[in-house]
């Protein structure tokens, strides 16, 4: 049922005839009759509008919500309180059904959002500059990595095993794609050992690239890590969790030199893994080399403030084989979410949701301790996630499942030497009944 | 007036929204975190929810989009994008489920995801897709992987990559990106490209051909078959992009063209919307050849269960953190399945009909560089008007004040001040006629009074901005201000 055009039959007979054509078949006639598709396309029928949304709804409703069971996953999508003014606005049509800003004249509510955007994440990094958004967090990371083998000159880099192991597995497509050579350096006690960079480090490596907390919810001594890579001339790359950023110090103020991430923790629903933000925000001298739009302040020709995108001699649509990247459109109404949702809670909420996840993270661990026969294989710092080592870990997380919760992530997914360790996060959006409803189920679970 | 930035309306104090109270034991962070890692300032703003509501109300109010106009961006394919897709993409089944969700609690959706599969596969005449790419230009990317490892696995020493000077500027970018080096092949008379620059270009070492079919002129190229073949016979691999799929959509497919590998824009051709420059979605489709080669994780049924199956040997690996930009493909398949396959055919008629109802009628006022039938776009040139110092920018910029968005401008760049136009399915004739009355005026204008096209626009929030100065000293961030 084409019910989305709106051309009457004599409407059609007015246009053929302006055209001085008898039928739009004749519009096509110039494809070879061979190459033709011959019938129809094999699809079912089209239908109504409340046809299709039942059904649609009937599909979803077979999955298992979040909002129905008690999710304590994480691995970079984290199930926060999300208000509900984002949603609001951003289904006004004037956001959603907009295009990239290429007039700037009647595009100002977009650009003005986005350059708000970038100096908001500015501001949560202690970073320089942003651009306007990217991807996800994983392909920010490959982003970041051809920035630094540009910038120096060199074809290698060092990835620490804590990096989200998603995360890595993009790099090694992506990155080494074009020849980059990446070394893992690996982890002991759910951090790397500065020393171990420092044993790899030598004038051949673009970058090394770690995670804020890192994946296992530890924090990782980006200083130090920093100050070796620069040390030998390479740039220091940094993905951080932007909520951990309300509690835990700016890697800017830390010696990063670009700063990515995966922004669906700043009130983007987790949707099954997308569509998500990628940012990335780096130190000046790094400007001329940042993938992807900018959007720049400026005046028009009366002396009245507005936005423009710039610096465009990066990217594709000018520079073709030669741009810093072939990224064409952002994630913009994505960063619009993260804008609303950064503007809304303000510097007291972002604060507020880090130290509330902060203190539910910890009360669960210290109640997890309490579980007979739970044990923690790391002992250092960590924000909201951590590692337990639970016998029959996956046993116990699918019978856990069935009773509502979904307990962690196994990790032996991608490390071998943690069988049986779960990754478990807690969010400001979880309850202390939650919490001691899940050590109740475990101990049940283990002991029963 | 101009909105204020958010960082002027800051209030210290101010709150925005509250959160539960916390509700179990608090410890202090400064005894668990080493103080060097504890943060110090954070300077983000402190507002109000209504002040946040109203200043981001009013900064919408301040775009152009297509539920306010017509919106005829060339190769951009802005038609309207149906409310009831929002619906579905806010379905709680959909939007409120974790990525790492144990599978069998997340069956819908990868039902979903493996339908889409079939029916995009269908409508490109391929036989497997990905749904991982965010976007086109991931999409041109993950298919010049595939590429790649074909080549690899055949043994074949290949570096070049063939683009027509008509292509997008993603696709070279997009080789560069992987590796390749691209070799530019030029257009003859008829806006098709020149088969006989081909022939004398095409060695060996060529990977592969990339094109648009319709090409960004609107132009079909009939003789596809012929470059089918001559690509094939070096062993390269034919590749489309899928840009301008919405203008053949159950008359014809790149599969039986003859295309080994086809990237699509779900933005573009299946309705999701544009969101000001994204979230999109890029789905590849290959041939059955390439089928191995695709990016885990690949979604499987086994009769009973859908899974999401990651040991591919082949595989060129993963090229996003996730299964892909998920409820951009919800609205993909709601999109699908309200038209469905007489829908699509009918979509893809009207929008031809409609470009070339505004071909015909524009070529009596702006000059037609290739006068023959175009598919869902066609090339004028603004270059009549430069006896009146006149450009194509003018034109656009003085479309704004009439309403409408400009088309796309000085692109493809092998006509001289070009205007590219996409009117889509969606607009009546009565939409069609305003705009090209407007554009008829605009040609009036700028023989008698160029100086409205030149100080254009007149009535948008802004006028002409300063771009160069823009791009000189750059102020992209609040904090750091230049003097």
């Amino acid at each position: 049922m084409a019910t989305y055009i709106p051309t009457t039959p004599d409407e059609l007979q007015e246009m053929l005839g302006a055209i001085g054509v008898k039928s739009i078949d004749d519009l096509f006639a110039e494809i070879p009759p061979e190459l033709r598709l011959q019938g129809e396309l094999n699809l079912p029928a089209g239908m109504s509008e409340s046809e299709m949304a039942r059904k649609v709804a009937r599909l979803a409703e077979t999955n298992e919500t979040v909002d129905k069971n008690v999710c304590f996953l994480g691995g970079g999508a984290y199930d926060h309180i999300i208000p509900a003014v984002i949603d609001h606005i951003l289904l006004r049509g004037d956001f959603f059904t907009a295009y990239t800003p290429y007039q700037p004249e009647v595009s100002q509510g977009t650009l003005q959002c986005i350059y708000e955007y970038q100096s908001l994440i500015c501001g949560l990094t202690g970073m320089d500059q942003s651009n306007a958004s990217l991807y996800e967090g994983a392909t920010a990371n490959v982003e970041a990595i051809n920035m630094a083998t540009a910038q120096t000159g060199r074809s290698k880099v060092l990835v620490l095993q804590t990096l989200n192991p998603e995360y890595r597995r993009v790099i090694n497509t992506l990155n080494g794609a074009l020849g980059v050579e990446i070394v893992t350096v690996p982890f002991e006690d759910g951090a790397v050992d500065p020393s171990r960079v420092q044993e790899l480090m030598n004038d051949k490596i673009a970058a090394v690239v770690m995670q804020y907390p890192n994946f296992f919810g530890s924090i990782e001594d980006i200083e130090r890590i920093s100050e070796i890579a620069h040390a030998a001339g390479a740039l220091s790359i940094v993905s951080a969790n932007p909520i951990a950023l309300g509690l835990i110090e700016a890697p800017g103020k830390l010696g990063a030199d670009i700063v990515t991430g995966e922004g669906q923790p700043l009130g983007i629903p987790l949707s099954f893994g997308g569509p998500y933000l990628g940012f990335i925000a780096a130190k000046k001298a790094l400007l001329r080399r940042m993938p992807g739009r900018i959007v720049g302040r400026t005046k028009d020709i009366d002396g009245k403030i507005g936005f423009v995108l710039t610096l465009q001699a990066r990217e594709q649509h000018i520079r073709r084989e030669k741009a810093s990247s072939n990224i064409c459109s952002n994630q913009a109404l994505m960063a619009l979410n993260a804008t609303i949702y950064m503007s809304l809670l303000g510097r007291d909420g972002i604060k507020e949701v880090a130290y509330q996840s902060f203190q539910k993270a910890h009360y669960m661990k210290r109640e997890l301790a309490k579980v007979e026969g739970v044990s923690f294989p790391f002992t250092g710092s960590f924000f909201h996630e951590l590692v337990v080592k639970i016998p029959n870990a996956r046993k116990v997380l699918g019978k856990m499942s069935k009773k509502g919760v979904f307990a962690g992530i196994p990790l032996d997914n991608w490390f071998t030497s943690l069988k049986d360790c779960v990754l478990i996060a807690v969010t400001e959006k979880r309850t202390k009944d939650e919490i001691d409803n899940y050590c109740n189920m475990l101990g049940g679970f283990i002991n029963g | 007036m101009a909105e204020p930035l958010i960082f002027d309306l800051n209030k210290d104090g101010r709150r925005g929204y509250a959160l539960p109270a916390l509700d179990v034991p608090a410890l202090d962070p400064a005894d668990h975190i080493p103080s060097r890692f504890l943060r110090q300032e954070l300077p983000l703003p402190s507002l109000s929810e209504l002040e946040v509501v109203r200043h981001f109300t009013r900064l919408s109010r301040l775009n152009h989009s297509v539920d306010i106009g017509f919106y005829p961006l060339g190769s951009c394919t802005m038609k309207y994008n149906p409310k009831v897709n929002e619906n579905m993409a806010r379905l709680p089944g959909f939007a409120h489920i974790h990525p790492q969700q144990p599978e069998e609690t997340v069956q819908g959706a990868l039902e979903m995801l493996k339908t889409l599969e079939d029916q995009l596969a269908e409508v490109t005449g391929m036989d497997a897709m990905t749904l991982q790419p965010a976007a086109g230009a991931h999409g041109e990317m993950t298919g010049l992987l595939i590429m790649k490892a074909y080549h690899k696995k055949q043994g074949n020493h290949k570096t070049k990559i063939m683009i027509p000077d008509s292509g997008h500027g993603t696709n070279p970018a997009s080789c560069s990106m992987v590796g390749y080096e691209v070799i530019n092949i030029k257009s003859d008379a008829r806006g098709s490209i020149d088969i006989e620059d081909l022939k004398a270009k095409l060695s060996p070492d060529v990977a592969g051909l990339m094109i648009t079919n319709p090409s960004t002129l609107g132009l079909f190229d009939e003789n596809i078959g012929e470059l089918a073949s001559l690509i094939h016979s070096v062993d390269g691999l034919l590749y489309y992009d899928g840009a301008n799929l919405n203008a053949i959509m159950g008359w014809t497919r790149p599969g039986d063209m003859g295309f080994d590998i086809v990237h699509l824009n779900l933005h573009k051709t299946f309705s999701t919307p544009h969101g000001g420059g994204g979230p999109g979605a890029g789905p590849v489709g290959v041939k059955k050849h390439l089928e191995a080669f695709l990016p885990n994780p690949r979604v499987v049924f086994d009769g009973k269960k859908y899974k999401l199956q990651t040991k591919c040997r082949e595989s060129v690996g993963p090229v996003l953190g996730s299964v892909g930009n998920f409820l951009v493909l919800v609205r993909a398949f709601a999109y699908i399945m309200v038209n469905g396959r007489e829908g699509l055919k009918n979509a893809s008629a009207y929008a031809v009909l409609n470009a070339n109802y505004m071909m015909a009628r524009l070529k009596k006022t702006y000059h037609l560089p290739y006068d023959r039938f175009c598919k869902h776009e066609f090339v004028l040139s603004g270059k009549s008007l430069a006896q009146y110092g006149v450009k194509t920018l003018d034109v656009a910029k003085r479309l704004l004040d009439f309403g409408f968005h400009a088309p796309t401008i000085y692109f493809p760049m092998i006509v001289e001040e070009s205007m590219m136009f996409e009117p889509t399915e969606t607009e009546s004739k009565g939409t069609l006629d305003c705009f090209m009355e407007a554009m008829e005026m605009i040609a009036r204008e700028a023989a008698e009074n160029p100086d409205n096209l030149k100080n254009a626009p007149l009535k948008t929030p802004v006028r002409r901005l300063d771009e160069a100065t823009a791009a000189r000293k750059p102020d992209i961030n609040y904090f750091q201000r230049p003097e």
